[in-house]
């Protein structure tokens, strides 16, 4: 990239299942203190730009980004509303400080599922008004679809992808962060609830609230700010056709041309060499996979069977999810994406705890949209 | 500026209609296809998309930008929707400004689209939801109701009269007639008129106040090498500004727009303009009311606080007075599909700098034009300078 930006600062709150003691606002308000303190700056001083993430539908509210400044110590200033995943915030904030013209950006992003009593009802309203709704079909159906032809397409089994859970249910339980942390079977995971076939109910990541805070800066800012800048050597986000009937369904087009964009603007020639692990898109247990394929980082159809050799436990050649990933932290809607990247920068910065991968330089984050999108997005982190 | 030099290179728009037969898909593609047709592109050289939509209320489709994605040009590209309410429109041009100056992309396309005829029976019911659940929404609050408060705010402060204000009403009206997209001009309006109009929530009466609309706007932005190549009338972007005020707008002082004045100074800033009112020929502000234009052309500080309705009353605005406003009409006129709106702002202020604006053409070859837009709570300014 032509300028060198960095991740100075995170803060985090959550992530629980439920926050009936605070609003979202509070979460923000944690959130962004937390990163403000790890950056060491004054928002009402130091901060050129905001960049919020949030949907009106997931927030029960119509043009969000009204309630966003106050929480976030952001009056008076350039504040906007990203309407996408997390990352597609972070690349907004990228962008302005590739311009010259911003130095220190901060992007917000976060969840408060638990308020919304009608989930499947909400996803509903983003099938196609014209062609899909009337179908009356509970989003599900999708993913169950997908995870279908994912299968017939590929080597991998439903074994992989039930072994994706016991993975990342297990990762979590090393993660304060990780809300779904359990000691799981695969015969567990194949054997609870039937949701779409062949999608089963563990193998769809659970709802869970918190909020995410990074601080970015210019590379000669934050040299002075902080000893440990977390680089962002890279970006790229891409949409596939929204329309269920022509789109490919064994194959995450979108997570590779974000994939492409995201390796071409960091220089990276060969992913699967050059990244040491990855947080990637979970919500459901083959995106795990599917994901992993359509970036690179393994080859076609070899990401089930990487699962099931242990490839990618935390101890593995490359570490996926380290985290618990949305299956072991929960689905936080808009806010997944900025969840991966957090682990990543944790990860790099050597803050990981127990689940810490040794030598760890170079990882990568990849959140999705959710269904029934075919829209991602892609960071390159380095330390 | 630093990183990438970024022109406007391409506009086009879809008729502004109370109620289009088309999907809002169909207008987005319709709206592309006339930005990229306008400067000899397609799809292929187009490196990103920018969506601007305002509230998914109005279309009832969550995650709008990702139903509307293919529709605007977005498959297998880079799509971002960006949002801040009324202000959308005008900042989607400031986002594909900063994707093109980033140095990432080339050339991006950005497409503003609003139906806001989907919403039964009246899209004010959507308006409903932007409150806060806790401390208004259980009023049951009607969005003409805060704008009369501010309209109240306004006039109480300078000692204005509705009749000072109704002009802009019947300014735009009439610019509005030369505007082939336009869904409300009107060459015969008088200020009787928009003063004898029913009272919606007093002093805002009909007439005030711009029409439930239609409609989806696109430009193409690239960067200088590519505009150079594409075309010989670039018009760049100079300055670019945003601001956003409190959640909790019933502590502020309406009767001024201090975001606006915010947002302008950072465009300003960028722009090198040090006298808007000497440098600005031509503007193009956010008109959803005709009270909003004189509070915004202040806020802009293109006229001192309270003056811009005696400058309106003395022809300064009309289109061949010494600083024209909205000469496309306005939102008005012309109409306000939210986010399309904006846009179509944007795209006057390129049509009038490239002279492009047939009968709206102002005289005397503008070379500085500056557009605005607003919105949220009565809480968010959007300004973008552009010059040839």
């Amino acid at each position: 990239m032509i300028r060198d930006v960095a991740i100075v600062g995170a803060g985090w709150s959550g992530f629980r299942s439920i926050t009936p003691d605070v609003s979202y606002k509070e979460l923000m308000y944690e959130a962004a203190v937390h990163a403000y303190e790890d950056a060491g700056i004054d928002p009402r001083r130091d901060v050129d730009s905001f960049v919020t993430v949030g949907e009106d539908y997931n927030e029960g509210i119509s043009i969000f980004d009204e309630y966003v400044p106050d929480q976030l110590g952001a009056l008076h200033r350039p504040v906007q509303t990203i309407a996408g995943e997390g990352i597609h915030g972070l690349a907004a904030a990228v962008m302005q400080i590739l311009t010259g013209q911003f130095d220190v950006v901060v992007v917000e992003a976060h969840s408060k599922a638990s308020n919304i009593l009608t989930l499947p009802y909400i996803l509903a309203f983003a099938m196609d008004p014209v062609f899909n709704r009337p179908l009356k079909a509970h989003p599900y159906f999708i993913p169950g679809m997908e995870m279908l032809r994912y299968l017939a397409e590929t080597a991998a089994t439903h074994e992989a992808c039930a072994a994706v859970v016991a993975k990342n249910r297990s990762n979590a339980l090393l993660n304060p962060l990780g809300a779904f942390g359990v000691t799981i079977s695969v015969d567990d995971v194949l054997s609870s609830q039937p949701i779409a076939e062949p999608l089963t109910r563990l193998e769809c990541a659970d709802h869970s609230d918190g909020s995410i805070v990074f601080v970015l800066a210019s590379g000669k800012t934050a040299r002075v700010l902080t000893d440990t800048p977390i680089w962002v050597r890279g970006v790229g986000w891409a949409n596939d056709t929204f329309w269920l009937e022509s789109r490919p369904w064994g194959d995450a087009r979108y997570a590779r041309a974000a994939g492409e964009m995201a390796f071409r603007t960091a220089g990276i020639k060969s992913p699967s060499k050059e990244i040491d692990f990855a947080e990637i898109d979970d919500t459901f247990a083959y995106k795990e996979l599917q994901h992993l394929e359509a970036l690179g980082l393994c080859p076609p159809g070899a990401a089930g069977g990487w699962t099931l050799e242990g490839v990618t436990e935390v101890t593995g050649r490359l570490p996926v999810n380290p985290s618990g990933g949305a299956l072991g932290e929960g689905n936080l809607l808009d806010a997944t994406g900025l969840a991966r990247t957090l682990e990543v920068v944790l990860q790099l910065r050597g803050e990981a705890g127990e689940r810490q991968i040794e030598g760890a330089e170079v990882g990568m984050a990849f959140g999705w949209r959710g269904v029934p999108t075919t829209g991602g997005a892609a960071v390159v982190l380095s330390n | 500026m630093n990183g990438n030099r970024v022109a406007v290179v391409g506009a086009g728009m879809t008729k502004f209609v109370r109620r289009a037969q088309e999907t809002a898909k169909e207008l987005s593609w319709e709206a592309a296809h006339l930005a990229l047709e306008s400067c000899e592109m397609s799809i292929d050289d187009i490196d990103a998309v920018v969506i601007g939509t305002a509230p998914d209320a109005f279309d009832g489709v969550h995650m709008k930008s990702e139903y509307l994605s293919d529709g605007c040009g977005g498959w297998g590209k880079p799509v971002i929707r960006g949002y801040v309410g009324g202000g959308t429109g005008v900042f989607a041009a400031l986002q594909g400004w900063y994707h093109v100056a980033s140095g990432l992309f080339d050339t991006v396309l950005v497409v503003c689209e609003e139906k806001m005829s989907s919403c039964q029976p009246h899209p004010q019911a959507a308006f409903l939801t932007i409150f806060d659940h806790t401390t208004e929404r259980p009023l049951k609050p009607n969005l003409l109701w805060i704008f009369a408060l501010e309209m109240n705010a306004y006039m109480s402060r300078y000692g204005l009269s509705k009749r000072d204000i109704a002009t802009v009403s019947v300014k735009n009206k009439r610019n509005a007639v030369h505007h082939p997209a336009a869904l409300l001009g009107d060459p015969d309006i008088t200020v009787d008129d928009v003063l004898n109009s029913p009272v919606l929530a007093w002093p805002v009466q009909r007439l005030d106040v711009s029409p439930v609309t239609d409609g989806a706007v696109a430009l193409v932005m690239s960067a200088n090498h590519v505009a150079r190549r594409v075309t010989d009338k670039p018009v760049w972007v100079e300055g670019v500004g945003w601001n956003l005020d409190t959640a909790y707008w019933t502590n502020r002082d309406l009767s001024y727009p201090v975001y606006v004045e915010e947002a302008a100074r950072m465009a300003y800033e960028m722009a090198g303009i040090t006298e808007p009112r000497k440098q600005i020929h031509i503007a193009e502000p956010y008109d959803p009311f005709d009270y909003k234009e004189l509070h915004h052309l202040e806020g802009l500080m293109l006229f001192e606080r309270g003056e811009a309705p005696r400058a309106a009353a003395d022809g300064v605005t009309q289109r061949d007075g010494d600083l024209p406003v909205c000469p496309s009409g306005g939102l008005l006129g012309v109409g306000n599909p939210i986010a399309a709106a904006g846009l179509m702002k944007v795209a006057e202020i390129f049509w009038q700098l490239r002279g492009e604006a047939g009968a709206r053409q102002v005289p005397g070859s503008p070379r500085r034009g500056l557009a605005q837009a607003w919105g949220d709570l009565m809480q968010v300014g959007t300004v973008i300078v552009m010059g040839i």
